[in-house]
């Protein structure tokens, strides 16, 4: 967290929302009971005064639930707030927010967990959940920590203005400048579309093995949409950006490149073409291509499918599953990354960990359960969507390291094939290991050369396979940019993948069949 | 929160938010509490039971318009959120189309009970629900020597909803749903660790399945899958068993709503009253069927609910329309979602279907894929089970079936008589012809 946030949010903590002259979306504090507590000592303090707790009440929350002889006991205070403003027919005429608060408790015994929530944060309703929440136990009391150490976080995205010193006022010009370059872009354009999300989340966590931490997470999206006609045909296509980053993100480069690039995707979709189906060699383009990481590996390599022995990679730990110029990695430490987190939601430290090396399969992506499980330092992948949930094994950003080829070479190689560009979603089968992502934009490779654009495909591959038949990987690694979220046991997370140019030699491509 | 305390507080919000400035208001309170257990591998693996509230606030101000919601339902904390909500709606552009429903729209709302609501809700005992999910697991874990894993779950929902708009509209509901799921992954030699699930949610406990049906069914389906692989592309017939197909349909419903339509995004535009779909294909949306998961007397909107047919023998009759993109599209409001999703059902049963198959897969799963809602492209996976003359050869999956929407419902020849009660989409299987799959 930056010093201006740090201090904006003291300011919100201890004023509220009255002395702000613009209209500041739901910058209130919930606690209104509380706010006129100082915000001194610290910023530790500034989240106690926040969420109108201290360290005494948070042992006294744990010692309920730790009452019936659970063995780990975790709380996870959230205050959230999301704006929306929407972009259509030409006019910003719209717009949404919602604001969240509220406490999750939660009580382990070995691995099994007792969960509940209260979004009231007074000492009754915590102890109640924290009742709630110790039912999964069955043994003698166990007592709270006498010592909370706090876990120092670094600063993966820094911010110049938290999001609620942001006005609606100075994010509307944004979306005007984008559709005015949407519509100068293309005389095809009929429609354009723009969205633009901001997200501020305050987190406070600690453990009864006595970790207590704190984050302030901004996130921010903004996604444009185009329709285009021609020769009485419409095509539409968009293009979006989703950092954790302040407004200052939004420089004129991204806004015109914004514009520009969903322009772009949609006009090209005139010429595109369906390819025949079957199996194929394919080509992923840097960046977004990295879903291929996502789906093929990233989930099979969550731990928590693992130690219930449901992965197709259970059991694979310290064996070859790619060429050996194939490395990859889950990373929360990359700078205002989409996927990027100070500290996980167990307050544990992050890390980039390594889940292929050098074609070795390195490591799973831990929880708090699972590290215990198989004896093993956390990784700092334990997420959650909300205080509403239980934390599990969720990647962070997941990308491959650049490889020993050129995109030339690469693309040089393939007699028949498909060159990806850009995709709207992707699944797995954990078990079974077989995966999807959907093409939305991409083109023919023939003899060599990317020829005709091709559009609306599903790929459809099995994880293993598809690592192993990773023939060639390009030197120009690119993260994606876009604001991606992924889902998993009825969680939504935010999360980003990168990729270098890469070759996969056979995988089977949706297309007509004769 | 009983549900006149959500009426009381709904009619605070609106009236609250009329005093701060707004023209028109509309305020929905609800609260839930939701309990959930689950056991895995013979062991209680989770319990988690909380009660939860949500305000959402939707302002018309000057002819502008916003939306907003927030759990935090104290009074004190809402008078700040609806003053906040109004001042940052005046910074918008005006926008002449949106306002609060016609009144005229509210009329006609049926007297009648939905049957929606279990009062045997509050006599289930956590004990119950544990044994419930043992029972499950157990049914699940038992069946095969192959099983690697099974989790079983166990859930149960009490919500309640109050609805006012300041130009008349009042509405409340209640409702009880319980559901109940295994999932089981078994082994298939060095290959895998195919998996498969049943979940069952509805109105009524009375009416779930046994535990040793749900139990057994999870580990035989995915018993099924051992040996899957992908097969020759080309073109095969296909039969989509009736859970699975949701996929096909929803991929339907986008394009018919007026939002789609306005901003030019959808290939069913202007094809009102033209025959779309083969016709054996009749969508009916019915509010009323009492127990069913998507019954209703008013929509999202405070519309009256009422039985309409979407598609007739094949025949588009009916777009998915709001009042808003209604107004702009000069089209009159029936309502922009679905409630009940019936249809005419036919005589033959899955099996049925199956039988008289010459060459085709029998789908069982869809993974991934997505379409386009502006040409009705579309690209899905699929897992299922290769037919030959009626009889179950092997397990595929890995396959992709590709085409375009208004080809694939032409291609339907025959609708199963097995509607799926545990969604409020109550599909059944459904059997086309001659459509693109890729695989080898």
């Amino acid at each position: 967290m930056s010093d201006m946030t740090r201090r904006d949010f003291a300011k919100m903590s201890a004023k509220g929302m009255a002395l702000i002259s613009v209209p500041l979306l739901f910058k209130a504090d919930p606690l209104a009971a509380l706010a006129g507590l100082p915000a001194e000592g610290g910023k530790l303090a500034d989240y106690y005064t926040h969420f109108g707790v201290d360290e005494d009440l948070i042992r006294k929350v744990m010692a309920v639930a730790l009452e019936r002889g659970g063995d780990y006991c975790d709380v996870y205070f959230q205050h959230q707030i999301n704006n929306w403003i929407g972009l259509e027919d030409n006019d910003v005429n719209r717009a949404y927010s919602n604001v969240d608060f509220g406490v999750g408790i939660r009580v382990l015994e070995g691995d099994q967990t007792g969960y509940s929530f209260t979004e009231e944060i007074t000492p009754e309703a915590m102890k109640m959940a924290a009742k709630t929440a110790a039912n999964i136990a069955s043994q003698s009391k166990n007592a709270p920590p006498t010592k909370y150490n706090q876990v120092k976080c670094p600063d993966y995205y820094p911010i110049k203005t938290a999001w609620e010193d942001v006005g609606i006022d100075q994010k509307i010009p944004y979306l005007q400048r984008i559709n005015d370059l949407v519509f100068a872009a293309g005389k095809r354009v009929i429609k354009s579309k723009i969205w633009f999300e901001d997200e501020s989340s305050y987190v406070l966590m600690a453990t009864s093995d006595g970790k207590i931490a704190y984050d302030y997470r901004p996130m921010t999206t903004a996604s444009v949409s185009v329709t285009a006609e021609q020769d009485g045909k419409r095509e539409k296509s968009w293009y979006g950006r989703g950092p954790r980053a302040g407004i200052e993100y939004f420089t004129p480069d991204v806004v015109n490149y914004l514009a520009d690039e969903a322009v772009r995707r949609t006009v090209e979709l005139f010429d595109a073409v369906k390819p025949e189906g079957g199996e194929m060699e394919v080509v992923l383009a840097a960046g977004n291509s990295g879903i291929l990481l996502h789906e093929a590996i990233g989930h099979g390599m969550e731990a928590d499918f693992n130690r219930k022995g449901i992965s197709i990679f259970a059991d694979k730990i310290g064996k070859s599953v790619a060429k050996d110029f194939v490395t990859i990695v889950d990373d929360a430490t990359l700078p205002n990354m989409r996927g990027s987190i100070n500290v996980d939601d167990e307050a544990n430290a992050t890390e980039k960990t390594y889940l292929v090396k050098d074609g070795i399969l390195k490591s799973y992506l831990h929880d708090h359960i699972s590290s215990k499980h198989y004896g093993v330092n956390p990784t700092g992948n334990g997420r959650r969507q909300s205080f509403r949930h239980v934390p599990i094994p969720r990647m962070r950003n997941t990308y491959m390291l650049p490889g020993p080829h050129t995109k030339e070479e690469i693309i040089k190689s393939v007699k028949k094939g498909i060159y990806t560009e850009s995709f709207t979603n992707g699944q797995v089968n954990i078990g079974a290991g077989d995966f999807t992502f959907y093409v939305q934009t991409g083109y023919m490779i023939e003899d060599g050369k990317m020829t005709a654009p091709v559009k609306d495909i599903n790929i459809i591959g099995n994880g293993p396979k598809v690592l192993s038949d990773i023939v060639m990987v390009g030197d120009d690694l690119k993260q994606f940019l876009g604001g991606g979220y992924c889902g998993k046991d009825g969680q939504r997370c935010l999360v980003s993948d990168g990729l270098p140019t890469c070759k996969v030699s056979s995988i089977t491509v949706g297309g007509v069949s004769s | 929160m009983k549900k006149n305390d959500k009426l009381q507080l709904a009619k605070w919000a609106v009236s609250a938010a009329i005093k701060a400035g707004a023209d028109q208001a509309a305020v929905d309170v609800s609260n839930s509490r939701d309990i959930e257990t689950s056991v895995r591998d013979g062991q209680l693996d989770q319990l988690k039971e909380s009660t939860q509230n949500s305000l959402s606030l939707t302002i018309y101000a000057a002819n502008r318009y916003s939306s907003h919601s927030t759990n935090d339902i104290r009074k004190e904390s809402l008078g700040k959120f609806i003053s906040e909500a109004i001042a940052m709606t005046k910074y918008l552009t005006e926008d002449e189309f949106r306002t609060l429903p016609d009144p005229k729209y509210y009329e006609g709302r049926k007297d009648i009970d939905l049957g929606i609501v279990d009062s045997a809700y509050v006599d289930v005992t956590s004990e119950q629900r544990v044994q419930l999910a043992r029972d499950l697991e157990e049914a699940a874990r038992t069946r095969s020597d192959l099983v690697i894993s099974c989790t079983s779950y166990y859930s149960d929902s009490t919500y309640g909803t109050a609805k006012v708009h300041s130009n008349g509209f009042e509405g409340v509901r209640d409702g009880t749903s319980f559901s109940a799921g295994a999932e089981s992954t078994v082994k298939d030699g060095d290959k895998g660790r195919p998996s498969d699930w049943v979940w069952n949610t509805v109105r009524f406990l009375k009416d779930l399945p046994g535990s040793t049906e749900i139990g057994r069914e999870a580990t035989e389906r995915a018993l099924r899958k051992i040996g899957q692989e992908k097969i020759e592309s080309g073109v095969y017939e296909m039969v989509v068993e009736n859970r699975s197909a949701s996929k096909l349909l929803g991929m339907m419903n986008s394009p018919m709503r007026a939002r789609n339509l306005q901003q030019k995004n959808s290939f069913l535009d202007g094809k009102l009253g033209e025959k779309i779909a083969s016709e054996k294909l009749t969508i009916i949306d019915d509010p009323h069927i009492i127990g069913g998961l998507g019954s209703r007397l008013y929509d999202g909107e405070g519309l009256t609910a009422r039985k309409r047919t979407l598609i007739d023998k094949g025949v588009l009759k009916s777009y998915l329309i709001d009042c808003y993109y209604g107004k702009k599209l000069g089209l009159e409001p029936n309502g922009g979602s679905t409630s009940n999703v019936v249809f005419e059902y036919g005589n033959k049963s899955l099996d049925e279907l199956v039988a008289v198959m010459t060459r085709g897969i029998l789908v069982t799963g869809f993974i991934g894929g997505n379409s386009n809602d502006l040409t009705g492209d579309f690209s899905v996976g699929v897992i299922g089970l290769l037919v030959e003359d009626g009889k179950i050869i092997k397990p595929v999956n890995e396959m992709n079936l590709s085409g375009n929407l208004t080809e694939l419902w032409n291609q339907l020849v025959e609708v199963g008589n097995d509607p799926y009660i545990y969604s409020s989409t109550r599909r059944p299987s459904f059997y086309f012809k001659d459509l693109s799959f890729s695989g080898i």
